[in-house]
């Protein structure tokens, strides 16, 4: 963690940590631990017996479904966040929301990323596959992942940063009306779908289960704070680093100007 | 100064679309070039599924549509490549277009390239992978709507990434996975064209036309925000 | 309108670098001003802020009575800029290019055949590919291309390089008629013996600013700008950076 050394509390001095991200750090760090001591030891395996008499279910992977699940609700909250930080950032022009869209998406990017990772491992023993390409929300979260994947790669390339950051904002538009449009054509394409609809809703989860996912989004909700905290901070420096590059190189261009005067500044 | 009215819109839409595609037939990029690109795309799909005419047969339309999308790459990037080449494109930007024009006439005149390969591409795939068109008027309408929404959305990115570094790229990556659902759509309209039972092909080609429009107004109401800067 | 252009404290950033680094500078209309100085002092930086296509970092700016900050798009359609670049399409004849610079600035075309003439490219020339053409061919074409527009305030890099003698007596005729007609004229150049062709206000650009402000003979009205004495420099290949496009 980046935040054990710094010494100081105070952003602005070159730290991104204050006290209540390392309080926030450490909450985060014993809830993961909780979850972990609660989802292999408590919850049980999930079974069922069936009317003949067969034992069903998903058994040991549904452990997974504590990670996979609130990864994927980050992932949204990540690529949420970006779209709204970049309608804001078109709205008022500031460097905050446009610092906002890019933390978020990198962080959108990640639980995106984490979400197609679990869910394939999961797959492979409750649907025999890793993948399948007939479910509309896997195939949604792989494309919107390439979206954003595509965002960074813009957000990467160096240029100047009023241009760079409208850009940004349009290509996060748009990827978020493109999620819906593949969303509703990949539904149609094949209509049906492997995820279970009303896991919740239906009550067919039993209740040390249910806790334990609830549990998993606070940690989760915790660890994306944490996060964004930071990567803004981060982003924030950067930003600060630029324009002192820029003020040194006044300077030199004033010096360029006027040798004799320019060590005074701008006359 | 005279506000920009629906006429002289269209007008310089006209404008800058006819420049483009005189350009294109002028330099003969397209013929010479992408065409070739683009059958040796489908000749590699053949060899790709060894010989079996039955495979090329089922899956011909998605082929057609993937070769399309690798071409219209090439056409898009062409399309900026032209304006940035020797300063072109200032020049536009300081000429008063409206941007909602540069834009029309930019789609309009990829959509009308995309829609001649589509037509010659077309031909390669019934004659080489020994396909039956059985309704002509659905695969003519989805060709001009899927061709009309990738050029949209293609003119959008395109402008997106010109003058970036590393455009060539990014185009790529930036747009493959938006047109997809033109992929799926077009894919499936030429399935149900070419005679496959069950592929319900007017209604994909809602979704292609939904596309086209959504990517068409999406791209003229933020090209001026595109064009605002530099 | 009291100023053509009009900066103050004007600094604008290529990437993290301040091309111009506080520029002040008032232009009346109808004034010829020459800039001046060495390679990367900033002047094709500062002619492409007047034209509304690189943004200011801060300080102020107007052009034509526009706010550069707010209403560069208002900018963009009133001046003329002859970059170091043709702006021409290679794969079009010269008639071509001129008749698609005149329809897209909503004029008519009427004087282009005269403009043509003018530059000599009529005949064979004017249905030549631009690809085709020498360097000063080129360079004359893209000149005829911005004289159709009939543009308010001229901004002109180098514009006589690589010209023959006859094509420069040219360049300086269309650049003291704009003036007379009333338009307003900045040509960056390090040609300076044009200096008595065009009697222009000189203006020395250092390091991104304004460092030496005379008139070369003119009794133009400004002010706000410094005085001093003219720089001996100046140099041929003129600073290459643009604001991203």
């Amino acid at each position: 963690m980046s935040t054990a050394t710094a010494s100081t509390a105070d952003v602005g001095a070159g730290s991104t940590s204050s006290r209540a991200t390392k309080v926030l750090g450490w909450l985060v760090l014993a809830g993961f631990a909780v979850l972990v001591a609660l989802a292999f030891a408590w919850v049980p395996e999930d079974t069922r017996i069936t009317e003949q008499g067969d034992v069903v279910g998903q058994f040991d992977a549904v452990r997974l479904m504590f990670v996979h699940v609130p990864s994927a609700i980050l992932a949204y909250t990540g690529f949420g966040l970006t779209f709204l930080a970049s309608l804001a950032y078109l709205r008022w022009r500031t460097d905050w929301w446009d610092i906002m869209a890019h933390s978020s998406a990198e962080i959108g990017v990640l639980f995106g990323v984490l979400t197609l990772v679990t869910g394939s491992i999961w797959g492979r023993p409750t649907w025999q596959t890793w993948w399948e390409w007939g479910d509309v929300r896997l195939v949604t979260t792989l494309v919107m992942v390439l979206v954003f994947i595509g965002y960074l790669a813009v957000r990467r390339i160096p240029a100047d940063g009023a241009v760079q950051a409208r850009r940004s904002a349009v290509i996060a538009l748009v990827g978020a009306v493109n999620i819906v449009i593949v969303n509703r054509s990949v539904d149609w394409w094949e209509n049906r779908t492997l995820h279970q609809q009303s896991t919740l809703i239906a009550r067919k989860i039993r209740d040390e289960t249910l806790f334990t996912l609830s549990f998993s989004f606070a940690v989760g909700m915790a660890l994306f704070a944490w996060l964004l905290l930071h990567r803004f901070r981060t982003a924030y420096l950067e930003r600060q680093i630029d324009e002192l590059e820029v003020q040194e190189a006044l300077k030199e261009r004033w010096a360029e100007a006027d040798p004799a005067d320019g060590e005074k500044g701008r006359p | 100064m005279p506000p920009a009215t629906g006429a002289a819109v269209l007008r310089d839409a006209w404008l800058i679309a006819g420049k483009d595609l005189r350009i294109e037939m002028r330099s003969r990029v397209g013929l010479n070039q992408i065409v070739p690109f683009a059958v040796t795309v489908l000749v590699l799909f053949a060899f790709a599924l060894d010989t079996d005419q039955e495979a090329l047969r089922t899956y011909a339309p998605g082929l057609f549509w993937v070769t399309v999308l690798l071409a219209a790459l090439l056409a898009i990037g062409r399309s900026f490549a032209v304006d940035l080449a020797d300063g072109a494109a200032d020049r536009l930007l300081l000429s008063g277009i409206d941007p909602i024009a540069v834009f029309g006439g930019k789609a309009l005149a990829i959509a009308g390239q995309l829609v001649v390969l589509e037509v010659l591409l077309a031909a390669g795939v019934v004659l080489m992978f020994d396909v039956t068109v059985y309704r002509y008027g659905l695969l003519v309408c989805a060709g001009v709507a899927a061709a009309a929404g990738v050029a949209a959305a293609g003119t959008l990115y395109g402008a997106l990434v010109a003058g970036l570094g590393a455009r060539e790229t990014l185009l790529p990556v930036l747009l493959l996975p938006v047109v997809a659902p033109v992929l799926i759509g077009a894919t499936r309209a030429f399935q149900d064209a070419f005679g496959a039972a069950g592929a319900e092909g007017w209604a994909w080609l809602g979704l292609l036309a939904g596309f086209a429009a959504i990517y068409g107004v999406f791209g003229a109401l933020s090209y001026g925000a595109l064009l605002e800067e530099a | 309108m009291e100023h053509a252009v009009r900066l103050r404290a004007a600094v604008t950033l290529l990437g993290r670098f301040p091309a111009l680094a506080g520029v002040d500078l008032d232009i009346s209309p109808g004034e010829i001003v020459l800039l001046k100085g060495p390679n990367g002092a900033g002047k094709t930086t500062m002619l492409r802020l007047c034209a509304g296509l690189c943004p200011l970092a801060s300080g102020q700016g107007w052009v034509l009575g526009h706010d550069l900050h707010v209403q560069r798009r208002m900018v963009r359609r009133r001046v003329a800029l002859l970059g170091h670049r043709s702006g021409l399409y290679d794969d079009l004849t010269v008639a071509e290019n001129m008749a698609f610079w005149a329809r897209a600035a909503g004029g008519e075309s009427a004087d282009v055949e005269e403009v043509l003439g003018r530059l000599s490219l009529t005949g064979r020339l004017a249905d030549t590919r631009v690809g085709r053409l020498s360097a000063g061919q080129r360079r004359r074409a893209s000149i005829a291309s911005l004289v159709v527009r009939r543009p308010e305030l001229w901004l002109l890099d180098e514009p006589h390089a690589g010209l023959d003698q006859q094509s420069r007596d040219t360049v300086d005729s269309l650049v003291r008629g704009a003036a007379a007609a009333g338009a307003t004229v900045v040509l960056a150049t390090h040609e300076l013996e044009r200096i008595q062709v065009l009697d222009p206000r000189v203006v020395s650009v250092v390091g991104g600013m304004v460092r030496a402000d005379r008139d070369g003979g003119r009794a133009a009205a400004r002010s706000g700008s410094m005085s001093g004495p003219p720089d001996a420099e100046g140099d041929a290949a003129g600073d290459g950076g643009r604001c991203a496009s």
